[in-house]
């Protein structure tokens, strides 16, 4: 019965997608497909947190920031000018200020509570940070004035860039693990809190540190898993099979192209899925269920709660953090300027709440519906405010107005759509078993 | 004989749909009296006053005050109906001095309270003196009196003790107690649980005994003490 | 002189600026505070509801503009103000009606409610983008200056001057008053009283007969008007733009916390910890430092400890030293 209706949702879904192959274009449908997958993958790592272990993650974004930072960290060739510049100063300053932190929390472990303690890690801090600053700064001007336009940054290690993605779960991963130590144990609302303003700081940082990833001015022509258009069209047997078959070089080459992500994208959607699965599943996935319905007996049973939730938590982040690479990835580029909290942590949430909280299966829907929705909303809206402004003469100020907010329309449909789930079906299109 | 002025006849019941704690358990306090609640732990002592104040589903019986039913009335309800109640712990507003904590008390009341005031402080003299202290400030006996006092303020037809001396010491315990029948003796019934049956036997004009959930015995205070059943199983001999 | 000098440029980049953004997170985390200490979770539309008090009251000012009316030296946006207040109590009564009440009812879990705000949140975003437009609006009018730096230079003949914006000192007295008002409610009247009993204890207060919708109403109220106030200010100080509002969320967290979530005292302190902090930290002190040391010490840098890009970064890592350390805040809130 409940397999009946889980394959209908699904057969839905891929329909829609596939009318969306027909209405509009193939292209577009298969963009909607692998940002799908993708998707599904977050609100996998999403519903690990929340649905399983009852986590409130409002830092998606900068989870999903971290993943893409890590694609040009591994894809990008390096900059052998930079490296000259400014290279060892970066990572003398980097370790200077990680001794730093160190030396801090050795004085506050080891001197006895009182003035001197206070005074002694003030100090500590202070001279660290001057330092730091005194062998980072030229290292970083150095490196920014490598020829600006193009570089000025280190660059990455020009590995394939495949395998940026698990790189990207470890980045994720250590600073989930940060967050989690400080915020975690306590009430729910402050985890919360601290991960609004992590993932602020992570993008802020990502903008501003021109020398890391070119900060707003962008780090362009990422490497490909898959082949590049340019390149089948050239290929003289690809143009010559295509044609045999009657279709358009151009078109094919880029649908292939996307199938061709579409593919691998699948292949990871499927391991995590599976993984996600197995852990729900195992007496680990049960206690951090029993955890969640009740915190204090799970306690009086002798559970550490805070250890298993950290566990859990860098878990899910590392989720994300792989499909943020994987999502970087696929747009070929990273854009600091583009990280919005509503596109990429909101959003997650309503795929996850929609899906159903505490299924995987349910997040793998969410993740495509609402992406779905996400894309077409925008045409939508435009279509129904052209009729409700029919009436109206051309031209006038109000009809100007409300045709120039429903770029708006997303924020509220998606606010809508999560408060209208959460009220009258708590448990989402897929509900927890 | 004539229906004593606050009861709960024949209760039966437990919280919200969960099973029944309470099984015919009759508990009752009639005007210048003392009625006190003991028995083991687990008995079901608090929750036959919570039953009596409205604060679990009494599924058959009947609570009625002065003759009227009120079994079907919620806790706020009764209180304004003129009951007051005490609750075991956290019974006081820790953060508000001890002023605020008895103009709460009278938060219902539209007409001037000064005079309940007065007569609280002059129950309670050690809360003239720290009025203008956080009540979470206080000892433990001195925020039982607030409590006490708190639920004084609107001037109940009948007060309800759950536990007034859980927590404090032999010496406060006596101190309380002495209060609780200064209490008394301005006319308030007064229904009360307790832990330590002996001391609380010894001040009552009418004694529960509750096993399970059921009356085993009931007489007056004295009766109880002097009951060899009761002695050997509830009171160590 | 340079002695003087020196202060006069720390006060004129540091303090007056710190105090009117303090005020201003103060006054935001008050309204984080209350919804905290009454309704028990912490509210992430805060932010939105200033942003949209703050675009009623911007509407409002234009229109008046429109009209020819206006306060002579102070700002219209003031003559505007109450109009805001009863627009932002409109939308958090009608949102309490229609979202959170029915939370409240099945007594849900605190994180249940934040998800809530968070959904009404980008609701309250998506109207006033639908309304005003994400851009950067203009309202402020009236005197620019209290004091100008050039006529602050010419009356002490110091070579640094000292420029109060009329917005700032707008923002520090209208902080006090707001201040002064909501603590004389708290303490003073009844219906303050009956919110403090049932921040509280909420069953106590129950059987107190405090009737907790009542209760739950005028906090709502309450909070609107703080969050415009504050949305107001902030906006007149330096420009309204509904998204700094949601990035405003941050710090007037951190306040709250700071201070201890739950109490009011505390979320005025830690709004000037944060912006104290925030703001000496991302200042640039080679003017001040210049002065204050002799020659030969002056520093050749900026001397500015972290770029104003990452001002947010201030708050959180007070947020985090606060989690670590004293999780209850400086003011004993509530933490668990």
């Amino acid at each position: 019965m409940t397999h009946s209706k889980n394959i209908a949702l699904f057969a839905g879904i891929a329909g829609l997608i596939i009318l969306t192959g027909f209405m509009q274009s193939w292209n577009s449908a298969l963009l909607i497909l692998n940002m799908g997958l993708i998707s599904a993958i977050m609100a996998i790592g999403v519903n690990l947190q929340w649905g399983i272990a009852g986590l409130f993650n409002v830092g998606i974004m900068g989870f999903l920031a971290l993943g893409g930072l890590a694609t040009v960290f591994v894809s990008m060739e390096p900059v052998p000018d930079a490296w000259r510049a400014g290279g060892a100063g970066i990572f003398l300053a980097l370790a200077l200020g990680v001794l730093t932190v160190v030396a801090t929390i050795f004085a506050f472990k080891t001197l006895p509570k009182g003035r001197l303690r206070t005074i002694g890690m003030l100090v500590i801090l202070i001279t660290g940070f001057f330092v730091y600053r005194a062998v980072f700064d030229p290292a970083v001007e150095a490196i920014e004035a490598v020829d600006p336009a193009v570089t000025g940054y280190l660059g990455g290690l020009g590995l394939p860039v495949v395998v940026a993605w698990p790189v990207g779960g470890l980045l994720a991963a250590g600073v989930a693990w940060i967050i989690g130590k400080t915020a975690l144990g306590l009430r729910s609302d402050y985890l919360a809190i601290a991960t609004l303003g992590i993932a602020e700081i992570i993008v802020a940082i990502m903008k501003n540190e021109d020398w890391l990833a070119r900060g707003v001015k962008n780090v362009i022509g990422l490497p490909r898993p898959v082949p590049y258009e340019v390149d089948l069209q050239s290929s003289a047997s690809f143009v010559e099979r295509v044609q045999s078959y009657g279709l358009d070089v151009t078109t094919t080459s880029s649908i292939l192209v996307k199938l061709n992500y579409a593919v691998l994208f699948a292949l990871f959607l499927g391991v995590i899925f599976a993984m996600a699965q197995l852990a729900l599943n195992s007496p680990w996935g049960r206690m951090m269920r029993a955890i969640r319905d009740n915190e204090t007996a799970a306690e009086a049973m002798g559970k550490n709660v805070t250890k298993r939730h950290l566990q859990i938590f860098i878990l899910g982040s590392a989720i994300c953090g792989i499909a943020g690479a994987m999502m970087t990835t696929l747009d070929g580029q990273l854009t600091p300027g583009t990280y919005q909290p509503l596109r990429f942590t909101f959003l997650i949430w309503v795929m996850v709440i929609v899906g159903g909280s505490g299924s995987n299966l349910g997040a793998v829907l969410g993740g495509f519906l609402i992406w779905f929705l996400w894309v077409q909303v925008e045409p939508m809206g435009y279509f129904i405010m052209d009729i409700l402004t029919m009436g109206m003469t051309d031209g006038s100020p109000l009809k100007e107005h409300l045709l120039d907010s429903v770029a708006h329309m997303r924020l509220l449909t998606m606010g809508v759509v999560l408060l209208l789930v959460l009220r009258f079906s708590p448990r989402g299109l897929i509900p927890e078993k | 004989m004539s229906e004593p002025f606050l009861i709960g006849d024949c209760m039966t019941g437990g919280y919200g749909a969960g099973p029944d704690i309470l099984h015919g358990c009759t508990i009752s306090v009639d005007r210048g009296e003392i009625a006190v609640i003991v028995g083991p732990n687990g008995a079901g002592k608090s929750t036959a006053m919570k039953a009596v104040f409205g604060m679990l589903n009494v599924r058959e019986g009947a609570v009625r005050l002065d003759g009227q039913d009120i079994t079907k009335l919620s806790p706020q309800d009764r209180v304004i109906k003129g009951m007051g109640f005490v609750p075991q712990t956290q019974n006081i507003f820790a953060s508000m001095t001890v002023e605020e904590n008895l103009e709460m008390g009278a938060f219902i009341r539209p007409d001037d309270f000064r005079d309940t005031l007065e007569q609280v402080y002059d129950l309670f003299p050690i809360l003239r003196d720290k009025r203008k202290q956080a009540a979470g400030e206080l000892s433990g006996g001195q925020r039982q009196q607030v409590a006490v006092g708190r639920a004084l303020m609107t001037k109940p037809k009948v007060l309800m003790l759950d536990e007034p001396t859980a927590g404090v010491s032999p010496i406060v315990m006596d101190e309380l107690f002495d209060r609780i029948i200064e209490v008394s003796r301005t006319g308030i019934p007064i229904l009360m649980v307790e832990q330590n049956a002996r001391q609380a036997l010894e001040i009552a004009d009418k004694g529960y005994v509750l096993v399970q959930g059921a009356n085993a015995f009931s007489g007056t205070g004295k009766d109880l003490l002097a009951d060899p059943d009761v002695r050997k199983s509830f009171l160590g001999g | 002189m340079d002695f003087l000098n020196a202060i006069v440029a720390l006060s004129n980049f540091v303090l007056v600026p710190a105090i009117a953004y303090g005020s201003q997170l103060a006054l935001g985390a008050l309204g984080v505070t209350l919804i905290y200490g009454i309704l028990r979770f912490s509210n992430f539309a805060h932010g939105d509801t200033m942003a949209f008090g703050a675009m009623a009251t911007v509407g409002m000012t234009w229109w008046l503009q429109s009209m020819g009316v206006n306060l002579g030296p102070l700002p219209t946006a003031l003559l505007a103000l109450p109009f805001g207040i009863m627009a932002a109590g409109f939308l958090v009564l009608m949102t309490d009606r229609m979202v959170y009440r029915f939370y409240r009812q099945q007594k849900s879990k605190p994180v249940i409610l934040v998800i809530v705000s968070m959904g009404v949140m980008f609701i309250t975003n998506g109207i006033v983008r639908f309304i005003i437009g994400p851009q950067e609006r203009q309202f402020a009018d009236g005197e620019r200056f209290l004091i100008s730096a050039r006529d602050f230079k010419q009356m002490t003949g110091l070579d640094e001057g000292l420029a109060i914006k009329t917005t700032q000192a707008i923002t520090v007295i209208t902080a006090i008053i707001i201040v002064a008002l909501l603590f004389w409610f708290l303490n003073k009247t009844r219906t303050g009283k009956s919110m403090r009993a049932y921040s509280d204890n909420e069953d106590l207060a129950l059987l107190s007969g405090i009737n907790p919708e009542r209760v739950v109403m005028v906090t709502w109220l309450i909070v609107a008007a703080l969050a415009t106030i504050a949305g107001t200010l902030y906006g007149l100080d330096k420009t309204f733009k509904p998204f700094t509002y949601f990035q405003l969320l941050l710090p007037i967290f951190a306040s709250a916390i700071v201070g201890g979530l739950g109490s009011p005292v505390g979320a005025i302190a830690g709004g000037f910890v944060v912006a104290f902090s925030e703001v000496t930290i991302t200042y640039a002190w080679k003017k001040v430092l210049g002065y204050a040391m002799p020659d030969s010490l002056a520093p050749d840098g900026l001397v500015q400890l972290l770029s104003t890009d990452y001002k947010f970064a201030v708050s959180f890592v007070i947020l985090v030293i606060v989690l670590l350390f004293k999780p209850t805040g400086l003011f004993n809130g509530k933490a668990y």
